[in-house]
């Protein structure tokens, strides 16, 4: 074990895969030579050769269609784009081949591309460095997209999508990569090694994909988050005494349903919880699904906590981000309803 | 009244060869131009160190890429417009294209700190800044994309006849997405008016321009679209403003577009956050000492016989309307939390 940040154990699993398996090539903006603007890739470089660790030109949509033409032919790319907001000109390649081509080809050509990005706010990163588009992603047929929350996580989710044979998106919230971040924007940050998930194995484990997990056991309501939302989550129940059940669900696609379900049919409550705008956001998917499964057990609507309908703003950073407050309201709602 | 068409140039086979631009010449120097020009630079480079003084204090948050070294680049360019006809569009480094507009430092520092006084009302922040009155269309976070956009604003003055054309800055790893190619495509068969500025600050974050471009002399980079190319010593005003002059009456001949590169250097990091690992001291420092723009320009000046008290009262004017730029930067309040609904679609404000 030692004590790791989320930006070390994300480095972790790529030096395990990569020893482990010489199909595994890390490329993307920056990511060779400099070990990547959040220095997740620090090393690889040196370690593993200028073959396997390299840079690219700034080309997102040429960086994921060659990753799907190394895939293809039998390649492991793990490709990273620089910030999430800088995926669309990569969406065509991800979308329209990366997560087809396994179906159109009739399981000719599996996909075992994963693409890393750095994603979601409270960087005051403004408009083009805040984003959260994982609905995106989720919405496209193909494609498996995970978010973790510390940094075990991280690099047990990271080892797996690697591993995994289908394309994954795997959003980083760059907000906790140095330390869990609990909505209080105003309180100094704590870093993760008074985390007790800062705890990370050095060798190899991976979280299987499609797996939620319960980080606060409650009976009042249940609470689905993922990234750094878990950290609001937490915090907030905690803060307010609310006896709320905390979901992580660390993938989103595909979707652990049956840890949804059960918590949902013990607490009666369900809230969902996301840092991206509110409209056709996942939270829209999560309220879907529990209203199908579980709807003669609740006790008061789905509420959705939430980013506003807007682009992420400059100023006004806090005012966009659904924090405590917002949390707290909303919990006093459906307890009260 | 219906406008009458615009004229657009026959299929590329049919088309008569228009040769190349002659080679461009430094422009003259004389007194009153140069010294505006100089004034100008020194403005840039004054608001740029107070900017990096105001995010070490936290009260610039978020991304902040200053143009500290390029300062030539814009001001040389720009000079040339013709401010009622040409629109202007750029990436995040933003700050000098928009204060060589003549635009106020005030509102340009005041969108930096975020206030509602600043040029986008504080939504936009230090990347993204636009400018009706002067035709800037931006302030651009997502690399090459204003490449593309540019391309557009070219075909509008074309289609309006209106005798404008645009100026579309680009960096040097910019110049790698796909996106500016399919736009040198349209801009050629469709014979647009536009400048495309390559600024080659020689990096593009922690990639120096030959770890990332098979081409590395990107002048040429049209060549295979028959958009002819000139490279410019970006660290020289005068060169710039001769380099545009030509590039004017190229694009005004109806000659369709032209690349320029613009070979400059940022002496700062790419953005505050910029351990600088990627390149040694000294060589940010040869540049500084042998090529710096505002040094050359001084130098110039002092030749065409300005003297030390004409130039200490400049630094003292330039000062004065900085310290005043951040004044107003710090004291502006925050926008209204109800700014944050505003603007998203027409009509729901
Ligand atoms: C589509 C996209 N990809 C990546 C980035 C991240 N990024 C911001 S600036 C930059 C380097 C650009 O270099 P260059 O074009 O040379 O301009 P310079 O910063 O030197 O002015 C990168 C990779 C981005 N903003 N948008
Ligand atoms: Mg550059």
């Amino acid at each position: 074990m030692s004590t790791m940040n989320m930006i070390e154990a994300l480095n972790s699993a790529h030096q395990i895969v990569m020893e482990r398996d010489d199909n595994v090539v890390t490329l993307g903006e920056d990511v060779g030579y400099f070990g990547g603007v959040f220095r997740v890739t620090a090393g690889l470089q040196k370690r593993f050769g200028k073959h396997r660790a390299f840079d690219t030109p700034i080309a997102e949509s040429g960086i994921v269609g060659a990753c799907v033409g190394m895939a293809a032919y039998g390649l492991r790319p793990v490709a990273e784009i620089q910030f999430a907001d800088y995926i669309y000109p990569a969406i065509d390649q991800i979308v329209s081949e990366a997560a087809r081509l396994r179906y159109r080809s009739s399981g000719d050509w599996p996909m075992p591309i994963t693409i890393r990005s750095p994603y979601g706010g409270g960087i005051f990163g403004g408009q083009t460095h805040s984003q959260s588009p994982e609905a995106l992603f989720a919405h496209v047929a193909g494609l498996k997209t995970v978010i973790p929350s510390t940094p075990y996580d991280a690099k047990g989710l990271l080892i797996a999508a690697i591993e995994d044979n289908d394309p994954v998106v795997f959003f980083e919230p760059k907000r906790i990569y140095n330390g869990p971040f609990e909505g209080f924007y105003d309180r100094p940050a704590s870093p993760w090694s008074k985390h007790p998930a800062s705890d990370v194995p050095e060798g190899y484990y991976a979280i299987p994909l499609g797996k939620a997990a319960v980080v606060r056991p409650g009976e009042a309501v249940t609470v689905l988050a993922y990234g750094t939302m878990v950290h609001v989550a937490r915090a907030t129940a905690e803060h307010l005494g609310v006896d709320a059940e905390v979901i992580d669900l660390r993938t989103i696609v595909p979707v652990d349903i049956e840890t949804i379900e059960e918590s949902v049919k013990k607490t009666g409550r369900c809230l969902v919880l996301h840092e991206a705008t509110r409209t056709a956001g996942f939270g829209a998917e999560l309220a879907a699904l529990v209203q199908e499964r579980c709807f003669y057990h609740l006790e008061a609507p789905v509420e959705r906590v939430t980013g506003w309908d807007t682009p992420y703003p400059h100023s006004l950073e806090w005012a966009y981000f659904p924090g405590p407050v917002r949390l707290g309201l909303a919990f006093k709602k459906i307890l009260e309803a | 009244m219906a406008q009458a068409a615009p004229e657009f140039p026959p299929p590329p086979d049919q088309r008569p060869d228009h040769g190349r631009p002659p080679e461009p010449t430094r422009h003259p120097a004389e007194r009153t131009e140069l010294l505006d020009f100089y004034r100008q630079m020194l403005l840039i480079r004054r608001f740029e160190e107070r900017a990096g003084q105001l995010y070490g204090l936290g009260l610039i948050g978020g991304f902040c890429h200053l143009y500290i070294g390029q300062e030539a680049v814009a001001v040389g360019l720009q000079s040339a417009l013709n401010g009622s006809l040409d629109s202007v569009i750029t990436g995040y480094r933003d700050h000098g294209h928009m204060l060589a507009y003549g635009i106020s430092p005030d509102v340009i520092m005041a969108e930096l700190t975020g206030r509602a006084a600043g040029i986008a009302g504080g939504k936009g922040g230090s990347m993204h800044m636009f400018s009706v009155p002067h035709r800037f269309y931006g302030g651009h976070g997502i690399v090459g994309a204003q490449v593309s956009l540019g391309t557009g604003l070219a075909f509008a003055h074309k289609y309006r006849s209106d005798g404008g054309l645009c100026l579309s800055y680009f960096g040097d790893g910019a110049a790698n997405q796909g996106q500016v190619y399919e736009s040198f495509n349209m801009a050629e068969l469709w014979g647009l008016p536009i400048i495309y500025a390559i600024e080659n600050n020689q990096y593009a974050m922690g990639t120096s321009v030959n770890r990332a471009s098979a081409e590395d002399q990107l002048y040429r980079r049209g060549e295979s679209f028959r958009i002819p190319g000139l490279q410019v010593d970006g660290m020289d005003v005068l060169a710039v403003r001769g380099a545009a002059t030509t590039a004017l009456e190229w694009v005004r001949g109806g000659n369709g577009p032209i690349i320029l590169e613009l070979k400059t250097y940022r002496y700062r990091g790419h953005s505050m956050s910029d351990p600088a690992k990627y390149r040694s001291r000294d060589e940010v420092q040869a540049v500084r000492e042998k090529s710096d723009p505002i040094e050359r320009a001084k130098r110039d000046l002092e030749g065409l016989g300005l003297g030390e008290a004409e130039l200490k009262a400049i630094d003292r004017e330039i000062r004065e309307a900085v310290a005043h730029a951040a004044d107003f930067a710090e004291q502006s309040p925050e926008p209204d939390p109800a700014e944050l609904y505003t603007d998203v679609l027409v009509g729901q404000d």
